[in-house]
């Protein structure tokens, strides 16, 4: 894993050796704004698959600082029992800079769980509630956990959320104005979700383990609605398929950038946009040309 | 991309309950660029755990409850015996300075006084820090 978490360059045989092995676990993402409860009550579901003598990866992501380059990964705190489960592994895991709530290396790591034989892998995204769409890629069964009192229906629209959760948990309900938070977002479920799955809003307590079961009970639910639908089969397609693609545009950024700090014609022509010489549009456009051209 | 990210472990050694100075230099340790996994406080077998799950390179201990004695090279005991032997320890906290040889003994790399700074910190791990992934 750290071998994957550090880009060297015996990833890529890892990671084809592992490939075969991948497909069997149940990858279930949990996402929302921070502090709505996201890493108690991926404790909880942990603890309760282990109970229920099934294995769990648990992938924590956290933000890079911008400015340093480091991280507090602090969501093991929240799982503070779990660290001496041995059916339980739990990695946290910085962005590195990659926007939309995941690492760079989420993917790989939860193939490599997979491949371990883990039968749900858990992974809890960074809290930031508006740009996290991309866990639906990487997930067969998304939770989107939310707290009462964080704005009326319009956020939710807003937000994108309603078309990438499966199911809905309105955490800390034990506070006022819980049951009506779960109304507005299953009237707006009701209204725009037609046909399929329509995605149920459950109430929990986390810090008290309250409700987990019933979460627990939603991802079944759905994974049995995924297996009936041939979606399950589906979602492992469409994932291998989006990891090739993010690997190409990584290899090509990659080099794009080694070809701009390098090439000595390039430089140049950086030197003459930033002097003014030369406009930035008419310069990428001779870049890409350029690049395209020398690499094909 | 492929510059080498350095992962500490950080935890309170046992019941141990201040928990200002080791999230201040959990902190500080982000601030130069490395990643911090904070585990609050825990005991030698749950750290080590922690140590291997996570890949960590360091695993930082404080303590300022008199029980790092034991505990401090208990946790380097344990990482020998997972194999884990490359994993550099380092302590912080109240410790009395007659200890100190004893634990260095033990295996742990360097222990840190309350009025350390942290660039030292910082510098000791870069010194002794495995060098590959």
């Amino acid at each position: 894993m750290k071998l994957v978490e550090n880009a060297d360059p015996t990833r890529q045989q890892v990671m084809q050796a592992i490939v075969p092995w991948t497909g069997r676990a149940h990858i279930i993402g949990l996402t929302g704004p921070p502090g709505a409860g996201k890493s108690t009550l991926t404790g909880q579901l942990a603890r309760l698959l282990v109970k229920g003598g099934l294995t769990a990866g648990v992938v924590c992501i956290d933000p890079s600082s911008p400015f340093s380059g480091g991280a507090f990964l602090g969501d093991r705190v929240r799982m503070a029992n779990l660290n001496s489960e041995p059916g339980v592994f739990i990695r946290s895991l910085a962005t590195r800079g990659k926007l939309g709530g995941l690492s760079a290396s989420t993917a790989e790591v939860i193939m490599l769980m997979d491949a371990a034989g883990k039968d749900v892998i858990l992974v809890e995204t960074v809290g930031t509630g508006q740009v996290e769409h991309q866990i639906s890629h990487l997930a067969d069964t998304t939770i989107m956990v939310t707290v009462p009192g964080l704005g009326d229906g319009i956020q939710t629209m807003k937000a994108g959320i309603l078309e990438i959760a499966d199911i809905f948990v309105v955490n800390k309900a034990d506070r006022e104005g819980a049951e009506a938070t779960a109304r507005d977002l299953a009237h707006m479920l009701d209204e725009f979700i037609t046909g399929g799955w329509r995605p149920p809003v459950k109430l929990a307590v986390a810090s008290r383990n309250e409700g987990t079961g019933e979460v627990w009970e939603a991802v079944q639910q759905h994974r049995l609605h995924l297996q009936g639908t041939g979606q399950w089969e589906q979602k492992r397609r469409d994932r291998l398929v989006r990891i090739m693609i993010d690997n190409v545009q990584a290899q090509a950024l990659d080099r794009i950038n080694r070809a701009l700090e390098q090439d000595s014609l390039l430089q140049n022509l950086v030197r003459r946009v930033a002097d003014g010489n030369l406009d930035p549009y008419a310069a990428a456009t001779f870049v890409s040309g350029y690049l395209w051209q020398r690499q094909t | 991309m492929e510059r080498k990210v350095v992962k500490v472990v950080m935890a309170k050694l046992g019941l141990d309950i201040h928990w200002r100075g080791v999230v201040a230099v959990s902190r500080l340790l982000r601030d130069a660029g490395m990643e911090v996994v904070y585990l609050g406080n825990q005991f030698p077998e749950a750290i080590v755990n922690a140590a291997i799950q996570e890949g960590a390179d360091v695993v930082g201990l404080s303590t300022l409850g008199g029980n790092h004695a034991v505990l401090g090279p208990k946790v380097v005991q344990l990482l020998r015996e997972k194999g884990m032997d490359d994993v550099m320890v380092i302590m912080g906290g109240v410790i009395p300075e007659e200890d100190i040889p004893a634990l260095k003994a033990a295996g742990i790399v360097e222990v840190f006084g309350p009025e350390t700074a942290i660039d030292e910190i910082v510098a000791c791990i870069n010194a002794n820090v495995r060098q590959v992934g």
